[in-house]
């Protein structure tokens, strides 16, 4: 199984939206929903897993030839926990507020799968300006779902963007939309809204014209939106 | 449907894989080799994190210093200077013997007004409120036996509701001048007592908690509270310290 | 006593790790098609959430008071062993579990629940006695909130439901009635 030898562009892009890792392989759900109570959260903490990522990714590739292929998911933890550690501490002293609302959720970007899947898929397999490319594109579409599902939450649940009100006073907040099920309902509706999509995608490019009786099932090129 | 698992360790064999390497290495590396590494590669790591440590420190701490400062002038009705007491073995102190374990010690904040009058005594407590832990601080003036204000510090609270605790001023003030032991009471009902603070409607739980928070800390401490403050305080002579950092 | 049982009902249902703290969802989602491995993913899950919980107060009583920021490497080590050793002792201990749980066993390293409980464990203070009934507390809610999950999931796949809805973000949106059922537990032992 030799992958097929893929252009920078490819590298970049697939992280940003057809491998999303939040909305297609549902990696790093925990602070997708946690923290996008608000649109200031959720960039908080795009920043700072895109800090991360890109960080151990550059160290991993850097390193690939000195790390001993056994101790190696050990070896990428490390880095990346010694990378969530800085981002905790500056976070803390450069922006304590945002570092309080964020709370625990910081110290638990080491355990985003997703960080450790490009580690070991990509970043120690690939040249450095590669791996970078990739981090920088997966951390891309990390910051992207979580702004989709931030924005949906605060525009609903608080009536504002960014602090900045929206509506005038008769709205009536969703309270909802910035509680536990809010976070749930938004990306669950977000998901089966893209599984929709790419339904009517297919529909269009492959439209059934079968004889009754006969099913087809259709496999959609590359990606997987459900 | 596709549902894609993390892969962690990289196989998605799962039990047919042997041992703890995932793949089967076509030359293993000697252990003492793996071991160099990793000790290496843990105490550069360590390195780092120290140095971070040391450069982000000091912003940390005077940020929370900052924080508590601001909430305890707030909640003393705005003392010129304010000192931290310590409880060390049983007896309270602003300045604790230096082997004094201070972090996990309880601790008061004493405000005093221009001329070293001892203002009020602010204290932090949190109990379970409605959703989660309600953290406060609140001024008691232990000679009259009122509470001078409170500020919620850390709450959880149902926003909407439970969350009014700190964003209802009405609420807020009615702590301002009232008397201890407190009781709660629905709208409605209150009957002028000056202990009274009227829950918040929708948020009955929250308020109480709240309440419960105050009388319980000063079930706890307000005797040896009330012993200091007729002791007779007046500020430590040397140049005012900041309230010790909250951890 | 009344604290430890407020720990254990708050951590188990009011502030259940996954319908209200999100944390524990990798599994949650994943593992919860069937009953039957969703009991053993929570047992599992339990296990490591007490001995994580136990070792986290020691280290935080004993050792990391010296050096504080190396909190989270030293936590994200002691859990990794733990699961390489359980995972070993499993497969001595019953093969066919073993075979059942599969991957998922590497995935409790990387499952926020065990590591968020050893961080919220310190944040919040707990001692050892305090830290065991939170990880109960945990382990229990994780599981309660796995067998609804999969109870739920069982009956979605033989209902008839279409095709376009068949993924993920169905399962989404019957975590969020969930976790709006769970928010009738706040206010649970108070006055």
């Amino acid at each position: 199984m030799s992958p097929r030898v893929t252009t920078p562009s490819e590298d970049f892009l697939r992280g940003v939206w057809q491998e999303n890792p939040v909305l297609v392989q549902l990696l790093g759900l925990c602070p997708a929903l946690a923290v996008t109570n608000t649109v200031a959260n959720s960039l908080a903490m795009g920043i700072a897993t895109f800090f991360v990522l890109t960080g151990s990714s550059l160290l991993v590739s850097l390193l690939k030839s000195w790390i001993p292929r056994e101790v190696r998911i050990s070896a990428y933890i490390l880095i990346i926990a010694t990378f969530v550690t800085m981002a905790d501490m500056i976070l803390a002293a450069v922006v304590p507020e945002i570092h309080k609302a964020l709370g625990a959720f910081i110290a638990l970007i080491v355990v985003n799968c997703m960080i450790l899947g490009r580690q070991e898929a990509f970043a120690s397999k690939r040249p450095v300006g590669r791996a970078l490319l990739d981090a920088v594109g997966t951390g891309a579409g990390f910051i992207l779902a979580l702004l989709m599902i931030g924005t949906v939450r605060e525009v609903l649940g608080y009536g504002s963007f960014l602090g900045v009100p929206l509506f005038g006073e008769t709205f009536e907040p969703w309270i909802i939309m910035i509680l536990p099920p809010g976070g749930f309902f938004t990306l669950g509706l977000l998901l089966l809204a893209f599984a929709a999509w790419e339904e009517r995608k297919v529909e269009r490019v492959h439209p059934r014209h079968w004889p009754h009786g006969v099913t087809v099932t259709v496999e959609t090129g590359g990606d997987a939106h459900g | 449907m596709s549902t894609r698992l993390p892969t962690v360790e990289g196989s998605p064999e799962g039990p047919e894989n042997d041992g703890p390497s995932t793949f089967e290495a076509p030359a293993r590396t000697a252990s003492p080799r793996l071991v160099a590494t990793l000790a290496l590669a843990g105490a550069l790591a360590g390195l780092v994190l120290v140095a971070v440590h040391q450069w982000t420190q000091p912003r940390i701490l005077e940020h929370q210093a900052r924080v508590l400062q601001e909430a305890v002038t707030e909640v003393l009705g705005g003392p010129e200077s304010t000192h931290t007491y310590f409880r060390v073995e049983g007896a309270w102190t602003a300045r604790p013997p230096a082997d004094a374990d201070t972090a996990s010690a309880d601790r008061v904040y004493i405000g005093f007004d221009a001329t070293g009058a001892p203002i009020g005594v602010a204290l932090a407590a949190g109990e379970p409120g409605f959703q989660d832990i309600i953290r406060i601080i609140f001024g008691y003036d232990p000679g009259a036996g009122v509470v001078l204000g409170m500020k919620v510090l850390e709450s959880r609270e149902t926003p909407g509701l439970g969350d009014k605790i700190e964003k209802d001023s009405t609420f807020v003030a009615e702590f301002r001048g009232v008397t201890t032991p407190l009781i709660g009471v629905k709208a409605g009902r209150a009957r002028g007592d000056d202990a009274e603070v009227h829950l918040i409607t929708g948020a009955t739980i929250s308020s109480r908690a709240i309440i419960d928070i105050i009388n319980h800390r000063l079930e706890a401490r307000g005797e040896e509270v009330r012993a200091l403050w007729r002791s007779g305080i007046a500020p430590p002579p040397t140049v005012p310290a900041d309230p010790g950092g909250e951890r | 006593m009344g604290e430890l049982i407020w720990i254990f009902v708050s951590a188990m249902l009011v502030n259940n790790f996954t319908l209200v703290l999100f944390l524990g969802l990798c599994p949650f989602l994943g593992v919860s098609a069937k009953v039957g491995t969703a009991v053993r993913m929570g047992g599992a899950n339990l296990f490591v959430l007490v001995i994580t919980s136990l070792t986290a107060s020691f280290l935080n009583a004993w050792v990391l008071p010296h050096a504080p920021y190396l909190r989270l490497i030293s936590f994200i080590v002691v859990i990794a062993s733990l699961v390489q050793i359980v995972e070993m002792a499993i497969r001595k201990l019953s093969p066919t579990l073993f075979r059942e749980l599969g991957i998922f066993l590497p995935l409790i390293t990387t499952n926020c629940a065990i590591l968020g409980l050893a961080i919220f464990q310190t944040n919040r203070g707990y001692g050892a006695l305090e830290g065991l009934s939170f990880a109960l507390g945990a382990g229990a809610g994780l599981t309660l909130a796995l067998i609804l999950m999969a109870s739920i999931r069982e009956r979605v796949e033989l209902s008839d439901v279409p095709a376009v809805a068949r993924n993920m973000g169905l399962v989404l949106v019957l975590a969020g009635t969930l976790s709006l059922a769970f928010m009738g537990f706040a206010g649970l032992f108070t006055t």
